[in-house]
C-alpha cells in the first residue's frame, strides 16, 4: 500500500498548510501518524488518492514522498496487534515504524507497517491467514 | 622601539630600502617560482624592468587560487630544506592553503610581533598567555614567536578550555593576553562570572584573527581592566604581525620595510591614491620561503601616511571594513559559502540543496548555523534515516571548516530569494 511522508518543519501553522492543499483536492484520509523532532516532523498519511495528492502537495512546494508500507487487518479485540507482532518477530523481521487504526469493515483494525524486509513480512502475513490491503477502499466497506 | 632604525626611517630612506629589497625579490622569484616567471613573461615584463618601488604597479597581482593551484609546496621560492616550519589555513574548498618559512622568516615574523609588544609596553618583565590556538593556525605560533623575541615569559595555553585559561591567568600572574577579541570579551565574562577579575594583573591584551568593532574594544578594556590592541595578519603573507597598533591605538603600523601594502580598485585593479577605500594588497620583499608579489587579501581598507604621534614612519592601515570576496570569518575561522556548498554537494549526491549561512553574536561569542531546505536527495520517511543526514552534513562541515555548524533541515523553498537567487549569508553581528 502506498504512504506519503511530509517533511513538515515545526512551525506554527505548516502542518495545517498540509492539510489545507489535502482539502481543497479532495483528499480522504484514513490513516496519520507524526513523527517529530525538535526541528521537523514527519507526517505519514494513508489517503484514498495517494497520486493525486503527492503532485499536489509538490506542486505547493511541500516535500513529500512515496513509501511502501504494508497495511495488515487485525482483530479489534485484546491481543489483536500483539499476535500480528508476534508473526514478525518470530521471522525476525525489524519494524521501522508503525501505526494503527479502526477500519470501517465491522470488527477489524488495521495496522500501516513499515519493515525492514517487506517481502518476507508479507509472506508471512499470508502464510497465516492475515488479510492485507493495498487499495484504500478495503477498509472503508 | 624594539628596531628603532628601520621602525622611524624616514619615508625617503625606507623606500630606498622597499626598492632594493623589490628588485632583490622580483628577480629571485623569476628564476626560482616558475608561475611567477610565466605572469612576468605573459606581461612581457623582465625583472631588470623592475627599477624601484615606483615600478610596483607594473607587476602581476597573486591570488588565493594560485595557493591551492600549487598545493602544497609549488610556489616556494627556497628548497625545502631551508624550509623550517610551515602553516596552513583553510581555503576556499577542501584543500587547505600551505605556506613556508626559512629560518629568517621566522625571524622576521618574531620581529614584527616583538615590534608591537614593544611598542604597547610589554618588555622581558611580562608573562605573555598565548590563548590562540598552537598548530597550522599561525596565531599561536605567531604570537609566541614575538614574545619570545622580547624575552618575556611566555605561558602556551593555547585556545579553549576557559576556566583554566582563567586559573592560569590568576596563577601566573599573567600581564598580558593574545587571543580573538570574542574570545577575549568571553573570558572577561567568566571571569567576572567567577569573580577572579580583581585577582587578575593583566594590563594588555593583543587581539586578531577576526574582525572587532571600536565598541568590541571599549567593552573588552572595561571588562578586563586592560588595554586592547589590534594586530592584523593572514597566513599567506606572515601571520599576525604584518601590522599593528602602537600606543596610541590610531591605525595598524605595517611592516613596511618586509611588506608593501598598496590600496587597489577591485574592479578596475588600479592603483588609487594614498587615503582612498579600497582593497589591499601585499608584496613581500624580505621574505625567502614563501614570497607573494602583489597578494590580493580581499580586505577592504584604507591607508594612513600621516606621521604617528609615536614616531613611527610606517604606514599605517585602518581595520578592514568588508572583503570583496564572500569570505566570512567565524569565530576567527576562515568560512567560504564554497566550503558549505561543497560539502552539501557531497552529501546530498546530485544538486545543492538551496542553503543559507545565519551568523550572529552572542554573548560574545559567534553562532554559526546553516538551514538547509529539504529536497529530495536528503529526505527519507524515517527520523532516523534524516538525523543520520544531518549529522554527517554536520561531521562533514567540521572537517572541512574546522569549527562546528548548527544544521536545520527546513522546508523547501522556504529561504528568502531575490531575483530567484538565495541569499546565502546573513550576518548579524554587529561589528
Amino acid at each position: 500500500m502506498k504512504q506519503l511522508s511530509v517533511f513538515v518543519e515545526n512551525k506554527i501553522g505548516r502542518l495545517s498548510a498540509v492539510l489545507d492543499i489535502l482539502k481543497v483536492n479532495d483528499v480522504d484520509i484514513s490513516a496519520l501518524s507524526l513523527a517529530d523532532t525538535s526541528e521537523y516532523g514527519i507526517l505519514r498519511l494513508v489517503v484514498d488518492k495517494p497520486d493525486e495528492a503527492m503532485a499536489a502537495l509538490k506542486e505547493a512546494g511541500i516535500m513529500v514522498k512515496c513509501t511502501q508500507v504494508i497495511a495488515a487487518a487485525m482483530d479489534d479485540a485484546p491481543g489483536g496487534l500483539a499476535y500480528l507482532l508476534s508473526l514478525l518477530t518470530n521471522a525476525n523481521i525489524g519494524i521501522e515504524y508503525m501505526y494503527a487504526f479502526i477500519g470501517k469493515a465491522e470488527g477489524k483494525a488495521w495496522t500501516v507497517l513499515r519493515v525492514d524486509d517487506v517481502e518476507t513480512a508479507t509472506e508471512v502475513f499470508k502464510k497465516n491467514g492475515v488479510a492485507m490491503h493495498d487499495d484504500h477502499d478495503n477498509y472503508r466497506r | 622601539m624594539w628596531q628603532e632604525k628601520i621602525e622611524t626611517m624616514p619615508r625617503e630612506e625606507l623606500e630606498a630600502l622597499q626598492s632594493e629589497r623589490l628588485i632583490w625579490q622580483v628577480k629571485r622569484m623569476y628564476e626560482r617560482v616558475p608561475l611567477f616567471k610565466q605572469r612576468m613573461d605573459e606581461k612581457g615584463l623582465k625583472p631588470e624592468d623592475i627599477k624601484s618601488v615606483q615600478d610596483l604597479h607594473k607587476l602581476p597581482f597573486s591570488y588565493k587560487q594560485d595557493l591551492r593551484d600549487y598545493y602544497p609546496y609549488g610556489l616556494f621560492a627556497e628548497p625545502m630544506e631551508n624550509i623550517e616550519r610551515v602553516h596552513a589555513s583553510s581555503g576556499t574548498t577542501g584543500k587547505k592553503i600551505v605556506v613556508g618559512y626559512t629560518k629568517k622568516d621566522l625571524s622576521d615574523w618574531a620581529d614584527c610581533v616583538a615590534r608591537m609588544m614593544h611598542a604597547i609596553g610589554l618588555s622581558n618583565r611580562d608573562f605573555i598567555q598565548v590563548s590562540y590556538g598552537y598548530g597550522l593556525f599561525t596565531g599561536g605560533l605567531g604570537a609566541h614567536g614575538g614574545a619570545e623575541r622580547i624575552g618575556a615569559t611566555v605561558i602556551p595555553t593555547s585556545s579553549g578550555n576557559t576556566a583554566n585559561q582563567l586559573q592560569t591567568m590568576v596563577d601566573f600572574g599573567s600581564t598580558a593576553l593574545c587571543c580573538t577579541p570574542s574570545y577575549a570579551l568571553y573570558l572577561g565574562e567568566a571571569a567576572e562570572e567567577a569573580g577572579v577579575i580583581d585577582k587578575l594583573q593583566l594590563k594588555a591584551g593583543i587581539f586578531g584573527a577576526e574582525p572587532w568593532s571600536e565598541d568590541m574594544r571599549q567593552e573588552i578594556e572595561r571588562k578586563l581592566h586592560i588595554k586592547a590592541y589590534d594586530i592584523y595578519g593572514l597566513s599567506e603573507i606572515m601571520g599576525p604581525g604584518v601590522s599593528y597598533e602602537c600606543e596610541y591605538q590610531a591605525g595598524m603600523h605595517v611592516c613596511e620595510d618586509m611588506f608593501i601594502p598598496e590600496i587597489i580598485d577591485p574592479d578596475t585593479l588600479e592603483v588609487l591614491p594614498a587615503g582612498e577605500k579600497g582593497e589591499l594588497v601585499f608584496t613581500t620583499i624580505t621574505k625567502e620561503g614563501f614570497p607573494l608579489i602583489r597578494y590580493r587579501t580581499r580586505d577592504i581598507c584604507s591607508l594612513n601616511y600621516e606621521k604617528c604621534k609615536c614616531g613611527r614612519t610606517h604606514v599605517r592601515m585602518n581595520k578592514p571594513q568588508g572583503r570583496t570576496d564572500d569570505m566570512l570569518i567565524i569565530r576567527g575561522v576562515n568560512v567560504f559559502p564554497s566550503q558549505i556548498e561543497e560539502v552539501l554537494l557531497k552529501v546530498s549526491g546530485d544538486i545543492t540543496p538551496n542553503y543559507q549561512i545565519v551568523v550572529d553574536r552572542v554573548n560574545n561569542t559567534d553562532t554559526f548555523d546553516i538551514n538547509v531546505e529539504m529536497s529530495e536527495a536528503l529526505f527519507a520517511d524515517d527520523i532516523k534515516t534524516i538525523e543520520k543526514t544531518e549529522r554527517l552534513i554536520k561531521e562533514r562541515l567540521r572537517d572541512v571548516l574546522g569549527i562546528s555548524a548548527g544544521v536545520h533541515l527546513v522546508n523547501p523553498k522556504s529561504i528568502t530569494r531575490s531575483e530567484g537567487k538565495a541569499k546565502r549569508v546573513i550576518d548579524k553581528r554587529k561589528i
